[in-house]
């Protein structure tokens, strides 16, 4: 067995969920090797090498990775693959994007966003918005995986494995990224925040979004929403917490004016602690959360903020 | 220009799916089926293309059991022009997708492929991207926003910390996002002309794809059930059970 994980990174910093897809990787079997590609990531990869369970890294750098361009990721990977038994990624926005090309080329059948490692063939994973979980089990010569964040443990630190510079591999000329426009804010990041306060349809307005951003602020909480907030325009799209979303696990998940969907719920129904506050007495959200609060979320959560 | 849309025949997302008391998959019988909402937004998308006089021609394809041909009659009635199903029983994963829609691809040779994110059943979020690599094209993938210029297309994907904006040459493969547009509901009127439509009936093997599955479910089952919760009576009381009992803040 020998994984070779795919790390995403923003050049200086891994992002998370990368450390939980090593986590994924050590429980398949044989050699971690983790491979950092991008536009000037030297201090990503040397932020790779610190991970507990990597025997190596790979850092590959050159303009046309800028952006994390898929055609050409996966340029790089592919020839790459041969020498190993796993291809692993973090199922974020990243992972989804170019894995399955990866995939496609080797001939192989990718297995999405697991949340556990059975064996070094055999994965669970859900489906029907977290509402079925299977374990599969794959025949193909090389595991293509995607890696749910939040059903692994990030993988510590500590680490000092080598790191070996790899030619980049070519410009596949298909696609040239133009710009990233990226919500800016002080707040932790979604996918690692420990406490995360969510406003849905409820919340009515973005400028009432500001209610919520003052208890996040008491919490050191990270701000999300459901797909109705986004849809309505109150918030940018990365905010929306989800099956077509982000998935989350934090310690405690507050979720303000938002009903309940299935959608929603594959979401943040892993979350350790969930409350919710919405003045429909018979909202769905209601049956998964720990402590439930019925009252007018204009009142109720001032009245919080001001308590904390 | 001739643009390909997919349509996936899915459980409709809103009945709560069952799993069968053996584990060997999910309850589907008499089990209330729909088009796939990213497909949906797919058709669509493609739909107002084609008003906008951008796209001369839709078509519409999915691939499964015969009763997909209700799921392409649909597309058809949002205003696909005509429909292809490649006829199988067999369950079959974005692999095979991505070797079917290669194969119709290289024979009607469309400009742009436009498919859904995902399908909220296996939720894989792999064809549309496998897609395009086996067709050696570019791909974009969960587009909020599509605009032809000549030869190529600029679009706007979302992505983890926001938005994104590429150009992509031309043909590509696209897939939609929940932000790309908001699909019409299908008028009678358009539902009796979509009957008249041509639908065309192919198996896998006069295409020469082997649409067999790769990977093998073991088992299926329910996800652990959380506790019952407690209703809390004011913002005190939840402030003292998140401190006190689950010691959160």
């Amino acid at each position: 067995m020998a994984v070779l994980v795919i790390a995403e990174h923003d050049g200086k910093l891994l992002k998370p969920g990368t450390a939980n897809a090593v986590t994924a990787a050590t429980k398949m079997g044989g050699d971690v090797t983790v491979l950092v590609a991008g536009s000037q990531c030297g201090d990503a990869a040397k932020a790779a090498a610190k991970l507990a369970g990597v025997k190596k890294v790979l850092h590959s750098d050159a303009p046309h990775y800028n952006g994390s361009v898929a055609e050409n990721l996966a340029a790089l990977v592919v020839p790459l693959a041969a020498g190993y038994t796993h291809v692993v990624a973090p199922a974020t926005g990243f992972g989804k994007n170019f894995m399955p090309r990866v995939a496609a080329q080797l001939d192989v059948q990718q297995i999405s966003e697991i949340s556990g490692v059975v064996s070094p063939d055999t994965f669970v994973r859900p489906t029907y918005a977290g509402n079925v979980i299977a374990t599969v089990q794959s025949a193909d010569k090389i595991k293509v995986v995607t890696v749910r964040g939040t059903g692994f443990d990030a993988a510590a630190g500590g680490g000092a494995a080598p790191v070996e510079t790899l030619a980049p591999g070519p410009d596949a000329g298909l696609s040239k990224f133009i710009s990233q426009e990226l919500t800016k804010s002080a707040r932790p990041e979604l996918t690692a925040a420990k406490i995360i306060v969510s406003g849905g349809r409820g919340m009515g307005s973005g400028d009432n979004f500001k209610i919520l951003e003052a208890l996040a602020d008491k919490l050191g909480a990270a701000v999300g929403a459901s797909r109705a907030a986004v849809d309505s325009g109150f918030v940018p799209n990365d905010y929306q917490v989800g099956q077509t979303g982000k998935i989350v696990a934090p310690e405690l998940y507050i979720a303000v004016g938002i009903s309940g969907a299935i959608q929603h719920l594959a979401g943040m129904k892993d979350s350790k602690v969930i409350v919710a506050i919405n003045k429909d007495a018979e909202a769905p959200i209601f049956a998964i959360a720990n402590y439930w609060l019925v009252e007018d979320l204009f009142k109720a959560v001032p009245e919080l903020t001001n308590e904390l | 220009m001739k643009v390909l849309v997919t349509v996936k025949r899915v459980i409709d997302p809103y009945v709560k799916v069952r799993v069968k008391a053996d584990g060997s998959g999910v309850e589907t019988a008499n089990v209330k089926m729909t088009m796939n909402p990213f497909c949906e937004i797919a058709v669509e998308q493609a739909v107002r293309m084609k008003e906008a006089g951008v796209v001369t021609e839709i078509v519409a394809v999915s691939i499964g059991t015969q009763q997909c041909q209700e799921t392409l009659r649909t597309a058809m009635a949002m205003g696909a022009d005509r429909g292809i199903l490649v006829e199988t029983d067999a369950e079959v994963q974005p692999l095979a997708v991505a070797k079917v829609m290669k194969a119709i691809a290289t024979k009607e040779s469309p400009k742009l492929i436009i498919m859904g994110k995902q399908a909220i059943d296996d939720d894989s979020n792999q064809s549309g991207q496998m897609t395009a690599a086996l067709l050696g094209w570019p791909q974009a993938a969960f587009i909020s926003k599509i605009e032809i210029n000549g030869d190529a297309a600029d679009v706007t994907r979302e992505i983890d910390g926001g938005l994104e904006k590429l150009t992509i040459k031309l043909p590509a493969v696209v897939t939609s996002d929940l932000r790309l547009n908001e699909p019409r509901y299908v008028t009678l009127p358009n539902i009796m002309k979509a009957k008249k439509k041509p639908l065309e009936i192919l198996k896998p093997d006069a295409l020469g794809v082997d649409v067999a599955p790769r990977l093998k479910t073991l088992k299926v089952e329910e996800p652990a059930k959380r506790g019952a919760g407690v209703k809390v009576a004011d913002v005190k009381e939840l402030v003292a059970k998140l401190k006190n009992e689950a010691k959160v803040i």
